[in-house]
């Protein structure tokens, strides 16, 4: 398990103040039909971003709620690391960004027949949103209509 | 901040008729934000599927996820804890 001790003092106090988003009433939707069947799409928040995209910016008060379309079909190693945190250890993600975007073993899944298909794009965030007014007002809802669109299924959604 | 995020994101998705999951780092936050569906794991931050270059670990992970999907005995906030 993650910890808290895992930062430092300065951010463990911070955390401890913070007031966290409750999520109620808590939204559910039972799976329809076999994964077998399913459309997955990836949601990672590690702020990926595929060769050509914009970094996400560390500079915004409150954290980039802004997001990324991930083509379905990109090289996971193309993918570049913009995530500005100092709380965690990056080097792992950079050498296998399948550790919290997971494209490699998604396209397994579909070819051993154990999700149906993958949506032609996933979505990056970049998770160090400490004021997350705008992502639930305006870019959560945006990023959940691309995928409605794309007749997505199920999400996996991985932090950081 | 990035267990918050994609909880957040999940409940949307959820909203929108889209079933999810989302892996969970911090179990504390977890059951403070309560996204749908989480699995909680026992990985430090900037590795939330275990370990790099080890695709038995990060395929054991998400096969526990998936499975939380398939459960139809699972009730909204669903937390699961993950055990290798």
């Amino acid at each position: 398990m993650g910890d808290l001790d895992e930062f430092s003092p300065d951010v463990r106090l911070f955390l401890k103040g913070y007031p966290w988003r409750r999520i109620d009433p808590v939204p559910w939707t039972p799976l329809r039909k076999p994964l077998a069947e399913c459309r997955l799409a990836l949601v990672s928040s590690a702020g990926l971003v595929a060769p050509g995209q914009e970094p996400f910016d560390a500079s915004l008060r409150g954290g980039d709620p802004g997001f990324r379309a991930i083509p379905s079909d990109c090289d996971p190693a193309s993918l570049r690391d913009t995530h500005r945190s100092e709380s965690y250890d990056h080097a792992p993600l950079r050498r296998d960004p399948n550790l919290a975007f997971p494209l490699d073993r998604a396209r397994e899944l579909v070819a051993r027949g154990r999700i149906g298909s993958l949506a032609p794009r996933h979505l990056s965030f970049m998770g160090s949103i400490t004021a997350p007014g705008r992502l639930v007002k305006r870019t959560a809802p945006e990023a959940a209509g691309w995928l409605v669109a794309d007749r997505v299924d199920v999400a996996l959604l991985v932090p950081v | 901040m990035c267990n918050q995020a994609v909880g957040l994101v999940a409940a949307e998705l959820e909203r929108r008729g889209i079933a999810s999951v989302a892996i969970q780092l911090l179990r504390e936050v977890t059951r403070r934000v309560r996204p749908p569906r989480a699995l909680c794991v026992p990985f430090p931050h900037g590795r939330p599927l275990g370990e790099p270059d080890r695709p038995s670990v990060q395929h054991a992970v998400i096969e526990a996820a998936l499975r939380m999907l398939e459960d139809p005995t699972l009730e909204p906030p669903a937390l699961v804890d993950y055990e290798a």
